[in-house]
């Protein structure tokens, strides 16, 4: 039924293609723009800020979130800073090369063209939120600062303290509400998507569980956009916040969306590591703090002492020596695996030898614990919250953790999935980021494709339906995927199993991670190829969900599980087909003789995305080729 | 499969594994406020579903362990607020022991961890209180008076694509770090449910001020002062400067705001009746 795919990027110079594809698009006119109805789910940087552009551009817009409000979106955890091609420090950078880093850091495995217009777009990014009056770290004399992040060698990364996160966020937030007091923009909160509703192939509305009331209702609209963040939570354990969930996008991957590479998940290097068994999430330190921390393990497995007392000889700073040009600013994912290696081999620190040590001894002897303070206080007291240890005095403890998904719905350079109408944006979709996001590009990806992208490539794919009415709600195919949606709902509150939605949580992020998780083979993958159907069968005959519709968080937590034990299966499925080791995917098969990843280009520089089959049915592959005319393919080093 | 979980084994909790001997774990008394929709709440009392506590978990994987235990039990687990555990989200929010967020000082309940408390506590839990925020359920409430006042003018006008370079407008850098301690509010309600009156004062001050004090943010100023503070009267109550906002806030935001405001508002009765330009 599905074709070849085809990504629709333009042709030509790579510099000229956004330029040239966005005069080449057909606009809607300012007059025409009140005729189109338009739905966004999330209110996260993507949401929000598509929201706020697409409400001042004249759309009707409504927005949904599962939230209380749309500022609480996990984009709000985001803590280290945002990229743009500024080159305000005149060290090397431009565009060219913000592109470069970006698809030598995705490991060979993202889109260039869409890659290239993120990188020019991210300056735009800057300009539009000083101007909203986000407090960017600045300089004496009043001028933006920067810093530098993993994976680059040029200081590109712009910062609001430890919460570059919140203050886009509230950016992007208040600029909508604006446009919603307005009311261009019309809000739904505390209103959950459940379904993607599909008229003769197209994208033409969704349906909502009101999750204060229970009620569910149907939306219709000329086109859907899904702004609806990342799966890392199938793994139970991971930096996500707890409601962070897969179901918009996965209900649109089986109304026939393609769900592209599931398997690259990116493991985050600093990270707090589990204390107990009660753990309910991780908690991410900064990447920013590799800016000035050194990581180190003891030389001797079985060095008990403090340490502070352990002689700098009888340290392993096994980056710096590993990595002389990069050192501790290597990218994530290989930063991720050699904290792995060390703990694999006993030389783990801490209570339970589940970390390794971030020290910040020398910058504080170097730049003196104010400026510390300065630029990472923040940090610092949550530490100190969580641990009890108060890292100025003692090494930090870090560990890897589940931090973000690279992969997403498939989506076409205009950001629309194969399903016409719909669009994907920010996280939710598989294209920039490739096998591996290096640190600083997440937000930027969600605020270029809201504010810069989707305004240019909706209107594009709007102009052919003027004078076209949405489909009305009372059409069937809506009172379908009602009835689908009340159905599930019903059947989770009458199980009444043995067993809470957060016990087979938590046994199923075990599995993912056991075998999922930072490094995979075929015989993990296959095993958990058999456990998961196995689990989610025990959950439909054995889930435990008390009270009724209304207000029952048993209830969201469940159809969110239930959702996340398909999209496991297909990660573990995607992982298993990719025979190669590639970014934040490292298939243990497939390593160099120094135990670095190791691609095969030749059977895997293309997209897999999957296409579902139904319920019990195998889903089927497609790929979509990936070239690369400016970036050579390499095998990475940042040694 | 086995069942792996101990906080699922029913009505005779399992010690917390692990770190029995390093900490040993507390037992504590919850009173928790329980209302359903509809009905009047009422608080209720429990004691072996809060036992075996071990001090380093989080207030919230308390309750999550509590909850645990009351479906085992076959009994609707609490209704809370929560999301991203981080001090961010500013999801979640309780009074503890009649302190909004409880008793750890810069701390949002998702960042107390039960260290806080001594074997043989007993803790009071109950959800913010205000008329402004309605209960949902049990300690679930509604706060959308506060996006209201956002909504309001917590804003500056600056349609997409139309901003000039970044650098083209310098600012100060006091400037900016005051502005960005007013930004770290992260909208949780606690100012209001601490507040004898009610009053949202210290959030409304530090969404406005954060705004007020930019460069960019000059061109709305007086009008996003009036129209926020007037809202936020249609809400919320008036403030007679106890102070109480300023100890609860988790991002411990000075009321110093409060005193811009104020100034602010009482120019902004003057500025609004002038011409622009004479501004």
């Amino acid at each position: 039924m599905i074709g070849e795919l085809n990504s629709h990027a333009p042709g030509g110079p790579i510099e000229d293609r956004w330029t040239q594809h966005k005069f080449d698009m057909k606009l809607v006119a300012p007059n025409n723009r009140r005729k189109f109805d338009v739905i966004i789910v999330g209110s996260g940087l993507a949401g929000a800020s598509a929201a706020a552009t697409l409400g001042e551009q004249g759309y009707n817009v409504k927005v949904f979130t599962y939230h209380d409000s749309p500022r609480r979106a996990h984009s709000i955890a985001a803590q280290g800073g945002i990229n743009a091609a500024k080159n305000y420090k005149s060290d090397g950078d431009s565009v060219f090369r913000l592109f470069y880093d970006t698809v030598k850091g995705g490991d060979f495995r993202s889109r260039e063209s869409n890659v290239y217009r993120l990188a020019e777009e991210s300056v735009n990014i800057i300009d539009q939120s000083v101007a909203q009056g986000v407090p960017f770290a600045r300089e004496y004399g009043g001028l933006l600062d920067n810093r530098s992040f993993g994976g680059a060698q040029v200081s590109r990364t712009f910062y609001a303290r430890g919460q570059t996160g919140q203050q886009l966020l509230l950016g992007a937030y208040q600029q909508m509400m604006h446009q919603v007091a307005l009311g261009t923009v019309k809000l739904y909160t505390r209103t959950e998507m459940l379904d993607l509703v599909v008229k003769d192939g197209v994208a033409c509305g969704i349906v909502v569980r009101d999750m204060v009331t229970g009620q569910v209702t149907s939306h219709s609209s000329h086109a859907v956009l899904l702004g609806t963040g990342g799966y890392g939570n199938v793994f139970y354990l991971s930096t996500n916040a707890k409601y962070s969930n897969a179901t918009a996008a996965w209900r649109a991957h089986r109304r026939g969306a393609l769900f592209a590479n599931p398997c690259y998940t990116q493991i985050h290097p600093t990270c707090i590591p589990a204390s107990d068994e009660f753990q309910s999430k991780l908690t991410l330190m900064s990447e920013s703090l590799r800016n000035d921390g050194r990581i180190w393990v003891p030389v001797d497995p079985d060095d008990q002492r403090s340490p502070d007392k352990i002689p700098e000889s009888e340290r392993d700073y096994f980056l710096e020596r590993k990595y002389p040009s990069f050192g501790n600013l290597v990218p994530r994912d290989v930063a991720s695996r050699n904290a792995k290696t060390a703990v694999d081999q006993g030389k783990g620190v801490g209570p339970l030898k589940n970390g390794v040590y971030l020290d910040f001894a020398a910058a504080i002897a170097r730049v003196g614990e104010d400026t510390i303070r300065e630029r990472y206080g923040n940090l610092f007291d949550m530490y100190e919250r969580i641990t009890d240890e108060n890292p100025y005095k003692v090494p930090m403890r870090i560990y890897p953790a589940v931090h973000y998904t690279m992969g997403g719905l498939w989506v076409d350079y205009n950001l629309m999935s194969n399903v016409p109408g719909l669009f994907v944006l920010g996280e939710a979709n598989f294209s920039d980021h490739g096998a591996n996001r290096l640190g600083a590009s997440a937000l930027m990806q969600g605020l270029a494709d809201g504010y810069f992208v989707i305004s240019y490539t909706l209107a594009n794919y709007l102009a052919g339906l003027l004078g076209t009415p949405p489909v009305p709600t009372d059409d069937p195919a809506f009172a379908q995927a009602e009835t689908a949606v009340g159905d599930t709902v019903a059947r989770l509150l009458s199980i009444n199993g043995t067993r809470s939605v957060d016990h087979f949580h938590r046994e199923l992020g075990k599995i993912m991670w056991e075998h999922c998780g930072m490094a995979r083979n075929q015989a993990g993958l296959e095993k958990a190829l058999a456990e998961i159907p196995a689990l989610r069968e025990e959950f439909w005959k054995d889930v435990r969900v008390l009270g009724g519709s209304s207000l029952n968080q048993s209830l969201e937590k469940a159809t969110r599980v239930a959702d996340f034990f398909e999209l496991g299966e297909l990660m573990v499925r995607d992982a298993l087909h990719r025979e190669e080791s590639c970014g934040g995917h490292f298939r243990e098969e497939s390593q160099t003789d120094e135990g670095e990843a190791l691609r095969d280009d030749d059977r895997f520089a293309y997209v897999g995305a999957w296409e579902w089959m139904g319920k019990g049915s195998e889903p089927t592959l497609h790929q979509e080729a990936l070239e690369f005319d400016y970036v050579k393919l390499t095998q990475r080093s940042y040694k | 499969m086995t069942v792996t979980d101990p906080a699922a084994s029913g009505t005779s909790p399992a010690p917390a594994s692990g770190s029995t001997e390093a900490h040993p774990t507390m037992d504590i008394t919850l009173h928790v406020w329980r209302q359903a929709p509809g009905t009047e709440g009422k608080m209720v009392t429990y004691v072996e579903e809060a036992k075996d506590i071990s001090p380093d978990m989080s207030f919230l994987e308390m309750l999550d362990i509590v909850n645990e235990r009351l479906i085992a039990k076959g009994e609707e687990p609490i209704a809370f607020e929560h999301d991203c555990r981080e001090g961010i989200c500013g999801s979640c929010g309780m009074m503890i022991n009649g302190q909004a967020h409880g008793p750890e000082r810069g701390t949002a309940t998702c960042q107390l961890h039960m260290r806080k408390f001594r074997d043989g506590d007993e803790i009071f839990v109950e959800p913010w209180r205000a008329r402004a925020f309605p209960v949902l359920r049990d300690l679930v409430v509604d706060r959308q008076a506060l996006d209201t006042i956002v909504a309001a003018g917590g804003y500056i006008t600056a349609p997409t694509g139309s901003a000039p370079d970044g650098n083209l407008i310098p600012v100060p850098k006091e400037v900016s770090d005051a502005a960005m301690d007013a930004a770290a509010c992260i909208g949780c309600g606690a100012c209001v449910a601490a507040c004898p009156n009610s009053a949202a004062q210290l959030f409304t001050s530090a969404k406005l001020e954060h705004l007020n004090l930019l460069p960019q943010g000059q061109a709305e100023r007086y009008k996003r002062t009036q129209a926020m503070v007037d809202t936020m009267e249609q809400f919320f109550g008036s403030c007679t400067m106890h102070g109480e906002c300023q100890e609860a806030c988790p991002k411990e935001i000075s009321i110093d705001f409060i005193a811009y405001m104020n100034r602010d508002y009482v120019k902004a009765q003057f500025k609004n009746r002038k011409l622009a330009g004479q501004q």
